[in-house]
């Protein structure tokens, strides 16, 4: 970790335009919850629904999404990266700062609004809101992961990623079982299933499988982004 | 005392050939990286700099690779042509950054130094977003120096720069060759190079063409005919001299002015205003026709 590249990436992240994205969503989930709340909607199916349906599927992924490709991939964009490799600074180091930021910025602006929404809807009844809370903290690392990893890979990440949201866990996760299983958000949700008593969480993935699987993945993307930023080639110019 | 040592290096893009099997020593003083857009220079100072690999050959800073190795950054520093650094950043915050980054003992103080040198104190407070183009300039040079590097490696570093600052970042970075350090840096203006360049190194089209010292590359360079436009208050007059004196090989009178063919770069401009003057013409313009850095090179490669 370095508190320097941290305090960049921090800057950069909350100084651009789609900084705005970042407070947007999750107060989406808040008057959604609230209007729930006044409309004394507020059970625990609908808390579950809310929570699943646009917690997990809609304001995590798209969270880690835009952190996880923002720390670092407009940066390699614009060149500016040079400026943190071009230093004595061991490029492992450079990644998981980044990371460690991604994931403090989805902490913040998905897994709290997540736990406050739960505690909103649901209050202390079943453990709903920190088991939420919990499979999203499980989810948005392995999320953020695996799309800083994409970020140093690709210049279309953010594009690779949303399809990867949209189409693999949104559209084919309600047809395709298969595609179900490997999906990072039923492992999240199966870390929320195992820590809720309640029967309106459903994972179609046992937790003793899911588990090893975010861990799994979340370190290759770690790794894989070291190797390919340890060999990132600056295109020239000309 | 460092030494930038490249060995047979090519770099190809797919079927393109960047870089064609260059060697080269770059050593203490200042090296003129010299050669038309698109010939290679930015990818020999990306390989130099540790961000391409070389597709063959080695480049190597006394004697330890490049590629893969952050440590060297420690001796070297770099500024790319990219123009674009932390624009929501103020100067100062800037370089102490890069300071910290390089786990300086004193970033503080080594980032307002650095900052001094460049002369960028005044603005230091101000966000990048802000800076002119010879201001980012002069702030990229600054995050390359704020380690004191025994190396230091500038792209195009004078694009964009008013010739005030031109002359002003020439003096800094003669200053710091005499210091021992070894500078490279990168140009298509024959005209800087020379000034600036202790030594050149010529690349064209991904080809080490010519490599020497500068009045060497000079001579290769300016011992041609040369095309000159010339416009002046009595252009017959004018011409009369120029054949009288022999610095000409040939003038043609033309409803635009005068074209001479000169024989010698060097003796032609520093005779033409001596001759204007005693045969009582005043010059209104002078301005080589040829000048163009294709031709130039052109040349070079044909010799």
């Amino acid at each position: 970790m370095n508190a320097t590249i941290a305090m960049i990436t921090f800057r950069a992240m909350l100084g651009r335009r789609r900084a705005v994205l970042l407070f947007a969503l999750p107060l989406l989930l808040a008057v959604l919850a609230a209007l729930m709340r006044v409309l004394d909607a507020s059970d625990l199916d609908t808390a579950a629904a809310v929570l699943h349906g646009f917690g997990f599927a809609v304001l995590l992924p798209l969270l880690a999404l835009i952190a996880g490709t923002g720390v670092i991939g407009p940066e390699i964009d614009d060149g500016q990266i040079m400026y943190v490799l071009t230093k004595p600074i061991p490029r492992h180091t450079v990644v998981l700062t980044k990371l460690a930021v991604a994931i403090a910025l989805v902490t913040v602006f998905a897994v709290v609004p997540i736990l406050l929404t739960g505690l909103l809807m649901a209050g202390g009844t079943a453990q709903l809101a920190p088991a939420f809370a919990a499979g999203a903290l499980a989810g948005g690392i392995t999320y953020t992961a695996v799309f800083v990893a994409l970020a140093v890979i690709s210049r279309n990440a953010a594009v690779i990623g949303l399809l990867y949201v949209l189409v693999w866990e949104s559209l084919l996760g309600n047809f395709a079982p298969g595609a179900r299983s490997a999906s990072i958000q039923q492992w999240a949700l199966s870390v929320t299933d195992a820590l809720t008593p309640t029967s309106y969480v459903h994972a179609s993935v046992d937790l003793p499988v899911a588990a090893p699987l975010l861990v799994a993945v979340a370190a290759a993307g770690a790794v894989l982004a070291v190797v390919r930023l340890r060999s990132l080639s600056v295109v020239a110019a000309e | 005392m460092s030494e930038v040592r490249l060995e047979g290096v090519s770099r190809w893009y797919g079927d393109v050939v960047a870089v064609n099997g260059v060697s080269m020593t770059i050593g203490p003083g200042v090296t003129g990286l010299l050669g038309p857009n698109g010939a290679g220079k930015s990818t020999l100072i990306h390989m130099m700099g540790g961000f391409l690999q070389p597709s063959s050959g080695t480049v190597t800073l006394d004697g330890e690779p490049i590629w893969h190795n952050p440590q060297v950054y420690r001796r070297l520093g770099l500024v790319p042509e990219r123009e674009s650094s932390y624009d929501f950043l103020t100067g100062r915050q800037f370089i102490v950054a890069m300071a910290k980054l390089h786990g300086l003992p004193d970033p503080d103080a080594a980032a307002r130094r650095a900052i001094g040198l460049v002369e960028m104190d005044y603005a230091a407070g101000r966000t990048i977003g802000q800076y002119s183009k010879g201001m980012k300039q002069r702030i990229k040079m600054a995050s390359a120096l704020v380690h004191d590097p025994a190396v230091l490696l500038l792209d195009e570093p004078f694009n964009g720069m008013d010739p005030r600052q031109r002359l002003q970042l020439m003096d800094l970075i003669r200053a710091m060759a005499d210091e021992g350090r070894t500078i490279l840096f990168s140009s298509h203006i024959l005209e800087e190079v020379e000034r600036l360049a202790g030594h050149i190194e010529v690349v064209i089209a991904g080809r080490h063409a010519a490599s020497g010292d500068f009045r060497e590359i000079r001579r290769l360079m300016t011992d041609r005919p040369h095309l000159f436009l010339v416009r002046s208050s009595d252009d017959r007059a004018l011409a009369a001299s120029l054949v009288a004196d022999g610095t000409a090989r040939s003038v043609r009178l033309t409803p635009q002015g005068l074209e001479v063919e000169a024989v010698d770069f060097a003796r032609f401009t520093l005779l033409l205003p001596r001759l204007a003057r005693d045969a009582a013409v005043r010059l209104w313009e002078v301005s080589p026709s040829d000048e163009s850095l294709e031709s130039v090179f052109s040349y070079l490669v044909a010799r």
